[in-house]
C-alpha cells in the first residue's frame, strides 16, 4: 500500500506537468492569430458554378422544390441542400465553426433574424445589393431585420411574428364582444370568463416564460407594448426606464396575481399550444406555427373552431410584436458568389414565395401575397399576422446577441421567479446591456 | 455443512448465496423483488419512449400507458426517403465497429506491454493516456475541425473515428490492463514450459482468460462511438456520411418551433433495440462459454 | 518490445487530444478583440494578455458563476457517482446470479446505456414535463425544469440511469473471473452472503470497481449534454462547468472558454489524483507483478529441488 501510493501520484502528477510544460513551450509557435480577410463594402459578386445551401430541414418539402426548380434550369450551378440540425443553437455554432475555418462548403446560409449584426460584424457573410433583391416589395420591418448599420446583409426569407389567440366559445358566453385590445381589458375579459362554470380550473394567460429565447421574445414585447423598448436606435440599453418597469412588471403581476398558470414558468412554443389546445388558458401569446394544430378536427385539439386570432393586447392599445423569421446570405468564402446571388435572388422572390405558400405555412415576406384571396382563404390568420408584422419590433440589433438575450433571460427570469425584485432586475439588465454594448 | 453447497453450479455466480435450505424460500423471494426493481427501473423510461414512439404527433402529450390510438406514423416517418436514416445507421455501424476493432487491437498490446513486460515510464505513460480523458470534449471540436479540414478529412470515417479512439483506447487500456494483472502469471508460464512461445501463450492462454474484460470494453466502446454527437456533427456535412445520431438531431417538427419528439424517440428505439439484440446474442455465446472454461 | 505495442495508441492520443490541448492553452492566453470599428465591423486580431482570462474567472459576476458552476459539477459528480456505484455493484450481482433469463436481465441493464445521451435528455426532459408522466405518477406539481432543487433531482435521476449499467457492465467481468473454488472455500468455512460480499467479492473486484468509477468521475466532471438538453442552458442550478465553457465560445469568447476548458482539466486531473491516491488502486499491476514473478520463482524452485 504505502510503497505505491507516491507512484500514484507521480502518475497523474507529471503526466499532467508534461502536457502542460508541452502545451506552454510550443504555445508561442502555435497557430498565429487568425486574420480575417477584409470584405470590400460593395462586394462583387463573382464566379459561377455548384453551390451548396446550408439550412435545417425544411419539413414541408417547399425549399427542395424551389432548389429542385432552379436546378433544372441550372444544370452548371446545381444548388445542394446541406441539412443541420434542427436546434437553432447548434445550426449557429456550426456555421461559425465553418466561417472560422473559411470553409468554401457553406455557401447560402439561413440565419434566423437575430443573428444579422453578429455575422455581419464578423464579416461571415457579404453585403448585398438591395436593387437586385425586391426589397422595396417587402415588408419593411423584415427587410429592417436583415440589416446591419444601413447595409443589407440578408435576403428576408420568410418572417414570424405575435399572434394572440383567444377562445372565442368563452367570449360570447362571457358576454365579451370583442378580443381585448388592451392587457386591462384582457384582465376584466378573463374575470367574466372564469366566472363560467365551464371555464372553471382554467387560467387567463399564457405566453412563454422558460429561460429561453421565447422569454427575451415576450419581455421584448411586454416593454415595447408598454411603449419602451429594450436597446434604443443607438444600441443603448433603455430598460432603465418607466415603460420597461411597466412591461415586465405586467409579466410578474401575471405569475403573482395567478393570471398566469404557475408552470408557465416552464412554457415553451409547444407547452403553451398544449396548454391552449387542452383548453387551460383562455388567451395565449404565440407564433403563427399552431394555428393549424389548433384547428385540427382528428379529436386531438378540445379548440378546434372554437378560437381566433387577434393582435397582441398591449398597455393601451394594439401591443408591439417582436419580429422572427429567417433570411439568407451569402458566404464570403465561396468560390462561386454570383451563382450564389443569383440563386438568393430567385429564391426570395415573389413568385417563389407564392408557390411554396403552397406547401408551408411560414409567412412570406410580400405584403401582397398576405391580401391574396386565394391565400387568406387557406390562412385565415394571414390578416391579423400582417398587422402584427406591420407592427413588430426587432429585437435587439447587437453584434453580441448572444451575450444580450442571455442577459435578458436571467434578469427576467429572475423577476418572474420572485428572486429579484422588478427593479433590481431591470438595474441589473441595464448594467448588463451597458457593459456588453460598450465593448 | 449442508450439501447444497457442494453441489456443482451450473453458472459461476460471485457472490450468490446458497444458504441452508430453510431459508431458501424467503431469501429467493427478496432476492427476485429486487431484480424486479432493478428491472423497473432500467426500463421504464424506456418503455415510456416505445410508448410516445406509438403516439401520433398530435396525441405526443399524453400520459396514457398504452399509446391510443396506436400508430407507426414515427418510424415511417424516420425512414422517410429525405433523411436517410438507414444508411445513417450504417455509418454509424461502420464508425463505431472500426473504433471498436481498433481500440481493443491498441488497448489489447498496451495492456499486455503495461502489465506484463518491465519497462520504465510505465505509470507516466499510463498517466498520459487516462489524462486524455480529463479534457472536455466540446474544446476539442474547434481545433481539431480546423486540422481535419487542413487535411481534407471532412466528410471521411476517420474524421469520426480518431476522435472517438480518444475515449475508447484510455477507457480499453486501464480496464484491460486492470484485468490482465488479475490474472494469474502461472498459466502463461505453465504454457510456455510447455513449449509455447511467448506469443502462443498470449493467444491461447491470457487472451481466453481475459475475453469478458474484452468483452465488455468491446460493448462498452461500441455503444459509446455508436452515440457520440458532437465530432460527428462537425466534422460531416454529407449526408452519405452522417451517422445516426447527427441524423436524429436533424429531424425537424411540423414547425420550426415543434419539437419532433415521436420522431425522436421512435429513432431511439432503432438504435437501441440492435444494440440490446447484439450483447445478447453475443454474450450467451462469448461471455458464459469462456468463464465456464475459465474456472476450470 | 513495449515501445512498439504502446506506440500506436500513444500516436493517435497525441493526434486527438495533444493538439487541442496545446491549442486551448495558447488560446486561453490571448483575447480576441471585441470593439467594433468605425463601420461597425469587429476588429480583427487578438492580443496576448497573459494570465489575464484565469484571473477573469475568479473575479466578479464570472467569478460568482464559476464558483457556482464549480460547485455543481462537483456536487453532481459526488452525488451521481457515489449512487453509479452502489447501483452498478447491484447491478452486477444481480447479473451474476444464476436464474432463468439471466441473459435478457443483462440485456435489459444495458438498455439505458444505449440510448444515445441526446435522445435520453430528451426523454427525460419529457418525463419531467409540468405535466409529463414524473408528476402525474407521484401526483405532484413539481416544475422539474425551473430553477430550483427539483431541477439538481431530475439531473441526477437521469444521469444515474443512463451510467448506472457502465459500472455494473464493467464489476460484472471482474466478477467472473473469480474463481468458483474461493466462494466454495469461503462456503465450506461458513461464511454467509454478505461476508463471502464484503471478503471475497469486493476486495476481488476492488481495482476493476476503481477504473469503473475514476472513468465515470471523469466522465461526470464533464457532463454537459443532459442538463443542457434536460433542463436547458443558463440555468444557475444545473450549470456545469462544461456548460460554462460551451457558453463563452459560442459567446465567440475563445480566450475565456479556453481558459475554462484548461482549469476544468486540472480540476480533473487533481481529482483523479485525490482519487487514486486515496484509494490506492494498483492498476499500472507492478508489485503485483514482482509478488507473482517471485511466486512463480519459488515454486520452480521447489519444484526443481
Amino acid at each position: 500500500m504505502r510503497q505505491r501510493r507516491p507512484s500514484w501520484q507521480t502518475v497523474i502528477t507529471t503526466s499532467t506537468a508534461l502536457v502542460l510544460a508541452a502545451a506552454t513551450l510550443t504555445a508561442c509557435g502555435g497557430a498565429a492569430p487568425a486574420s480575417k480577410p477584409s470584405v470590400n463594402a460593395a462586394a462583387s459578386f463573382e464566379g459561377k458554378g455548384p453551390i451548396n445551401y446550408v439550412s435545417s430541414r425544411d419539413a414541408s418539402g417547399a425549399a427542395q422544390k424551389s432548389i429542385d426548380e432552379w436546378n433544372a434550369t441550372h444544370p452548371d450551378e446545381l444548388v445542394t441542400f446541406i441539412e443541420l440540425p434542427d436546434s437553432a443553437d447548434q445550426q449557429r455554432q456550426q456555421l461559425i465553426q465553418n466561417a472560422q475555418i473559411k470553409s468554401d462548403t457553406f455557401g447560402v446560409l439561413n440565419l434566423d433574424v437575430v443573428w444579422t449584426s453578429e455575422f455581419a460584424a464578423n464579416k461571415w457573410i457579404l453585403p448585398l445589393p438591395g436593387d437586385k433583391l425586391s426589397v422595396d416589395k417587402m415588408i419593411p420591418a423584415t427587410v429592417g431585420a436583415a440589416t446591419y448599420r444601413d447595409t443589407l446583409y440578408g435576403a428576408p426569407y420568410y418572417t414570424d411574428g405575435a399572434l394572440f389567440y383567444y377562445r372565442t366559445d368563452l367570449l360570447a358566453a362571457a358576454g365579451v364582444a370583442a378580443p381585448p385590445k388592451t392587457w386591462d381589458e384582457m384582465k376584466s375579459a378573463c374575470k367574466a370568463v372564469l366566472a363560467l362554470p365551464e371555464a372553471a380550473g382554467m387560467s387567463c394567460y399564457a405566453g412563454q416564460f422558460d429561460k429561453n429565447e421565447g422569454l427575451t421574445v415576450n419581455f421584448t414585447e411586454a416593454v415595447a407594448s408598454a411603449g419602451g423598448t429594450v436597446v434604443d436606435a443607438e444600441g443603448k440599453p433603455t430598460v432603465d426606464t418607466a415603460e420597461a418597469k411597466a412591461g415586465l412588471s405586467t409579466l410578474v403581476d401575471g405569475f403573482k396575481d395567478g393570471l398566469f398558470p404557475s408552470d408557465a414558468i416552464t412554457y415553451q412554443e409547444e407547452q403553451g399550444r398544449r396548454a391552449f389546445q387542452d383548453g387551460k388558458v383562455v388567451f395565449l401569446r404565440n407564433w403563427p406555427f399552431l394555428y393549424s394544430s389548433l384547428s385540427a378536427t382528428d379529436g386531438s385539439s378540445q379548440v378546434a373552431g372554437k378560437f381566433n386570432v387577434a393582435s397582441i393586447p398591449g398597455t393601451s392599445g394594439q401591443g408591439v410584436s417582436t419580429l422572427g423569421g429567417r433570411s439568407l446570405a451569402v458566404s464570403p468564402f465561396t468560390a462561386n458568389k454570383a451563382t450564389a446571388l443569383e440563386f438568393i435572388t430567385f429564391f426570395t422572390s415573389q413568385e417563389q414565395a407564392l408557390k411554396r405558400l403552397a406547401l408551408s405555412s411560414r409567412a412570406p415576406v410580400y405584403a401582397a401575397l398576405y391580401e391574396d384571396p386565394a391565400v387568406v382563404a387557406k390562412r385565415p390568420f394571414f390578416p391579423a399576422l400582417l398587422q402584427s408584422v406591420n407592427n413588430a419590433q426587432p429585437r435587439p440589433k447587437v453584434v453580441q446577441y448572444g451575450a444580450t438575450t442571455k442577459a435578458i433571460q436571467e434578469e427576467a427570469y429572475a423577476a418572474l421567479t420572485g428572486k429579484k425584485d422588478t427593479d433590481t432586475a431591470l438595474a441589473d439588465m441595464q448594467a448588463k446591456l451597458t457593459e456588453l454594448a460598450a465593448k | 455443512m449442508t450439501t447444497t453447497a457442494l453441489k456443482p453450479r451450473t453458472a459461476p455466480a460471485a457472490g450468490t448465496p446458497v444458504p441452508a435450505r430453510r431459508k431458501r424460500s424467503w431469501r429467493s423471494y427478496s432476492v427476485y423483488a429486487g431484480l424486479a426493481l432493478i428491472f423497473i427501473y432500467c426500463l421504464s423510461p424506456f418503455y415510456w419512449m416505445i410508448v410516445s414512439s406509438l403516439r401520433r404527433t398530435a396525441d405526443i402529450f399524453d400520459n396514457s400507458p398504452l399509446p391510443a390510438p396506436f400508430s407507426v406514423e414515427n418510424y415511417v416517418k424516420v425512414f422517410d426517403g429525405s433523411t436517410m436514416f438507414g444508411q445513417a445507421l450504417l455509418n454509424s455501424l461502420i464508425v463505431a465497429g472500426v473504433t471498436t476493432v481498433a481500440a481493443l487491437v491498441m488497448g489489447i498490446f498496451a495492456a499486455y506491454a503495461i502489465s506484463r513486460l518491465n519497462f520504465r515510464f510505465k505509470s507516466v505513460i499510463l498517466g498520459v493516456i487516462i489524462a486524455t480523458s480529463m479534457f472536455p470534449g466540446i474544446s476539442v471540436v474547434v481545433p481539431l475541425l480546423r486540422f481535419f479540414s487542413d487535411i481534407g478529412w471532412i466528410n471521411t470515417y476517420q474524421a469520426m473515428i480518431v476522435p472517438n479512439l480518444s475515449f475508447a483506447i484510455p477507457l480499453a487500456v486501464w480496464n484491460l490492463t486492470t484485468f490482465m494483472k488479475s490474472l494469474p502469471f502461472d498459466l502463461e508460464e505453465a504454457a510456455m514450459i510447455d513449449g509455447c512461445t511467448k506469443w502462443q501463450a498470449f493467444r491461447k492462454v491470457l487472451l481466453p482468460l481475459a475475453a469478458p474484460g474484452v468483452f465488455t470494453t468491446a460493448i462498452l466502446t461500441f455503444i459509446h462511438s455508436w452515440n457520440e454527437f458532437i465530432i460527428a456533427l462537425s466534422m460531416v456535412n454529407d449526408p452519405q456520411v452522417q451517422t445516426a445520431t447527427v441524423a436524429i438531431s436533424k429531424f425537424t417538427g411540423a414547425t420550426e418551433f415543434q419539437a419532433p419528439f415521436g420522431e425522436q424517440m421512435a429513432a431511439g428505439v432503432i438504435v437501441t433495440v440492435p444494440l440490446v439484440i447484439m450483447v445478447l446474442f453475443f454474450q450467451r455465446r462469448i461471455v458464459e462459454g469462456l468463464t465456464a472454461g475459465a474456472g476450470k | 518490445m513495449a515501445a512498439l505495442l504502446l506506440s500506436p495508441t500513444l500516436l493517435v492520443l497525441a493526434l486527438v487530444i495533444v493538439y487541442p490541448l496545446i491549442s486551448a492553452v495558447h488560446q486561453s492566453l490571448y483575447r480576441t478583440e471585441s470593439g467594433l470599428d468605425a463601420n461597425g465591423f469587429v476588429a480583427e486580431g487578438e492580443s496576448f494578455v497573459g494570465l489575464a482570462n484565469y484571473v477573469d474567472l475568479f473575479v466578479g459576476d464570472s467569478g460568482e458563476r464559476f464558483l457556482n458552476a464549480f460547485s455543481n459539477t462537483t456536487f453532481f459528480t459526488v452525488t451521481t457517482v457515489l449512487l453509479e456505484t452502489v447501483l452498478g455493484l447491484a447491478l452486477a450481482l444481480a447479473m451474476n446470479r444464476a436464474f432463468r433469463g439471466r441473459a435478457f436481465l443483462r440485456a435489459s441493464i444495458l438498455v439505458p446505456w444505449a440510448v444515445p445521451t441526446a435522445v435520453s435528455g430528451l426523454l427525460w426532459r419529457w418525463i419531467f414535463q409540468s405535466d409529463g408522466i414524473a408528476n402525474t405518477l407521484i401526483g405532484s406539481e413539481i416544475l422539474w425544469t425551473a430553477e430550483g432543487v427539483a431541477s439538481k433531482v431530475a439531473v441526477i435521476v437521469a444521469e444515474v440511469w443512463k451510467t448506472a449499467p457502465f459500472i455494473g457492465l464493467l464489476v460484472l467481468a471482474g466478477m467472473q473471473v473469480i474463481p468458483e473454488e474461493v466462494y466454495e472455500a469461503a462456503r465450506i468455512d461458513g461464511a454467509g452472503w454478505w461476508r463471502q460480499l464484503a471478503y471475497i467479492t469486493l476486495p476481488l473486484v476492488k481495482p476493476t470497481l476503481l477504473v469503473a468509477v475514476l472513468f465515470r468521475m471523469l466522465d461526470a466532471l464533464r457532463m454537459f449534454d443532459l442538463p443542457f438538453v434536460l433542463i436547458g442552458p443558463g440555468k444557475e442550478s444545473v450549470e456545469t462547468l462544461s456548460m460554462l465553457a460551451w457558453d463563452e465560445s459560442n459567446q465567440l469568447r475563445y480566450g475565456s472558454a479556453s481558459a475554462f476548458a484548461v482549469v476544468l482539466f486540472l480540476y480533473v486531473a487533481a481529482v483523479a489524483i485525490v482519487f487514486v491516491k486515496v484509494l490506492g488502486a494498483d492498476v499500472t499491476g507492478a508489485k503485483h507483478l514482482r509478488l507473482a514473478r517471485k511466486a512463480n520463482r519459488i515454486q520452480k524452485a521447489e519444484a526443481t529441488r
